[in-house]
């Protein structure tokens, strides 16, 4: 069972049903986005083959790239032109990314890269990222396809205020969704020119441009060096973590609190409502952004005189658990109440993505009694053996 | 031997080594060793850009590798590549901007091992850069190692009683590669072992640009250049041992011409005739521009 759509969908008179991926597009177009690259992986294929289709009729530019190596280099020259750019895949395909990550965030480009991840097991990718080096990627974790169209345009805005990569951390139901949407751009603040952008004008004038990782300047410029370059981005980090967002509901007098995020969120959301029709003392905390984490947030909430237990529920081997605990920090003890689960291909939906399964396990964490197992955990279990005992 | 007749003044000013830079570098300081070739190509391509007049919409896309301090000092527009992803990153930049030059500026090392598929798919994808490869045949900023360039019999750090093709395999000759691929309108190996071969690459750099700037696809100039220290050759003996080990193996001159490509047996033939036509220009007491 799934939860309904929520209640503040714009009138109807302007929405239209549209698949998940296509809203992506629109709205990453909606954002001023124009030029895209990408190598076609479920469940990502979708919103490149929408790029492919949606982004010429707006004089923008899709590539269908050879390699994933190959559409974030595309990416990066396009940025560094001053262009609104993107690029994504799915877990696999990002990792093949993470060195570029790494050195597009100290030439401090403002890549927007879609994660239409297979399930929730790439969070540390996302949050700690496979790249070499110090750096943070904003990531966001939009729980429907609605805030995921606000998502990918507060991305681009995000990107371009810090000159820092944002990732938009979706998934499978993210992308194959069909929702009743209206996309309209969002008004954000106004941003400073990019005169740090390349576009040939100032060759041969003696203040040439340089957009480089490396730290190196022309003669004249600030140069930070090695060093220099990653002393700056380290103090820009802790500068980053005020865009941290993040959502609570019935917390004040929550004695179970259960974290979780993305697309499994918005089930986790209907079945402690549902658990609190019916009585029981149980509340939620929804990180928005992934990193910066709302370390604050599960302070306060852990702190709270009613709250025993605390409980992450996600659909990995339990990696979000670890910033929970971070978060709570003692303050209560946190359990991992969530599991790998995906359909048999590995992109999709898992057995588990159902109200009543987690309401479920949620309710067994609250009355302290053992959790119910994961389907298909019972068969797939790994088994000790003789020599590891 | 020139007597300097120092009875009366100079009737020309004495010129600096700062005079003799290209005006698209903005100093002359590099931290190339002694012998190597690549600020001799570096100053090929910028005084081209200089005579086609079109500095004030070039960008350069560089690579890693010891050509990469030149970044710094190119006054071109330009963003760093990681090692071997330039092409694709000047993909990025060129869509973006199509009346642009872009260029990249890689070594042998940056393209043909690490990052080989890049340039391959995008002169199959016809993108309208000029891949420009410093090709010395080795590692020269790891300080000597092979790669996949480096000619059959080439010591290198580790391959250190030459290349065995049994053991190492064959080098791969790019430039032939690339000329056979749709997409690519212009593809020249040059070199600066000497300056007939200068010059000779500095033709190949204008002709590269302008297919370029006339949108007929990509484009592609290989210039093989001296690295005496990762050679371990005296760097007197760079040029030299250039021309009898790759010089010999990655052959001179443009391998593809207004979408037709050339036979090794007529690059040789081609190259015996310039050669001659040099040498008497030379002669008569110098280069004709």
């Amino acid at each position: 069972m799934s939860p309904p759509a929520t209640s503040s969908a714009p009138p109807a008179s302007q929405r239209v049903l549209m698949e998940g991926s296509e809203a992506l597009a629109r709205a990453a177009i909606a954002a001023g986005c124009r030029f895209f690259a990408g190598y076609p992986m479920t469940p990502f294929t979708e919103v490149l083959e929408h790029c492919a289709r949606l982004l010429p009729e707006v004089g923008g530019v899709c590539i269908n790239a050879e390699s994933e190596l190959e559409a974030v280099g595309m990416a990066w020259g396009a940025l560094a032109t001053g262009a609104r750019a993107a690029t994504g895949s799915t877990g696999q395909g990002l990792s093949l990314m993470q060195e570029s990550f790494s050195e597009i965030t100290l030439a401090e480009l403002p890549l927007v890269v879609f994660n239409m991840a297979r399930g929730q097991q790439d969070y540390y990718q996302a949050t700690r990222g496979g790249g070499h080096g110090d750096y943070r990627h904003i990531v966001l974790a939009p729980q429907d396809v609605r805030e995921g169209v606000e998502h990918v345009q507060l991305a681009f805005h995000l990107a371009d205020k810090w000159r820092n990569p944002v990732l938009v951390y979706g998934d499978y139901l993210l992308a194959h969704t069909q929702e009743a949407i209206s996309i309209e751009a969002i008004d954000f603040p106004e941003l400073p020119e990019k005169d740090w952008a390349v576009d040939g004008s100032l060759s041969g004038s003696g203040r040439s441009r340089g957009v480089t990782p490396l730290g190196v300047g022309k003669p004249g410029q600030r140069a930070l060096g090695q060093e220099g370059k990653a002393q700056y981005i380290a103090t820009k980090i802790p500068l980053m973590e005020r865009e941290v967002r993040v959502e609570s509901g019935f917390c004040d007098d929550a004695e179970t609190v259960i974290v979780a995020f993305g697309s499994p969120a918005k089930f986790v959301k209907y079945a402690i409502a549902q658990l609190r029709d019916a009585g029981h003392r149980i509340g939620y905390v929804r990180p928005i952004t992934l990193w910066p984490f709302p370390y604050e947030t599960l302070a306060e909430v852990a702190a709270g005189s009613s709250v025993r237990r605390v409980g992450s529920f996600e659909l990995s081997a339990g990696q979000l658990v670890d910033d929970v605990r971070i978060g709570v920090a003692g303050r209560a003890p946190v359990m991992f109440i969530g599991g790998v689960s995906t359909d048999q291909s590995g992109f999709g939906v898992g057995r588990i993505l159902d109200v009543e399964l987690i309401a479920d396990r949620i309710l067994a964490l609250h009355e302290d009694r053992d959790l119910p197992l994961i389907p298909g955990y019972e068969e797939h279990s790994y088994e000790l053996q003789e020599h590891q005992r | 031997m020139t007597i300097i007749d120092s009875s009366s003044p100079p009737t020309v000013p004495a010129r600096k080594v700062e005079a003799l830079k290209p005006d698209l570098l903005l100093t002359q300081e590099h931290h190339m060793c002694p012998g190597c070739g690549e600020p001799l190509a570096v100053r090929q391509f910028l005084e081209t850009i200089e005579e086609l007049d079109v500095a004030a919409r070039s960008i350069a896309v560089a690579g890693i590798g010891c050509y990469t301090s030149f970044s710094g000092s190119m006054d071109v527009d330009l963003v760093q590549a990681l090692h071997g992803r330039a092409p694709s990153v000047a993909t990025g930049v060129k869509r973006m901007l199509p009346d642009a030059l872009v260029f990249t500026l890689q070594g042998d090392g940056d393209m043909v091992n690490e990052g080989l598929q890049e340039v391959i798919h995008t002169a199959a994808r016809g993108e309208k850069v000029t891949c420009i490869l410093l090709n010395n045949g080795v590692f020269g900023e790891t300080g000597g190692h092979m790669t996949a360039t480096s000619v059959i019999g080439q010591r290198t750090k580790n391959s250190l009683d030459g290349r065995d093709a049994e053991y190492h395999g064959y080098p791969i000759l790019i430039g032939d590669l690339i000329a056979q691929l749709q997409g690519a309108s212009y593809v020249a190996r040059g070199s600066v072992h000497n300056a007939g071969s200068v010059a000779r690459t500095r033709k190949m750099f204008k002709r590269a640009f302008e297919s370029q700037l006339r949108g007929e696809g990509f484009t592609f100039v290989e210039v093989l250049t001296m690295c005496p220290t990762g050679w371990f050759v005296p760097t007197a003996a760079g040029p030299e041992y250039m021309q009898e080990t790759l010089g010999e193996v990655h052959i001179m001159g443009e391998l593809k011409v207004d979408g037709r490509v050339r036979t090794t047996e007529e690059l040789h033939a081609e190259n015996v005739a310039k050669q001659r036509e040099l040498d008497e220009q030379l002669a008569r007491g110098g280069l004709e521009k």
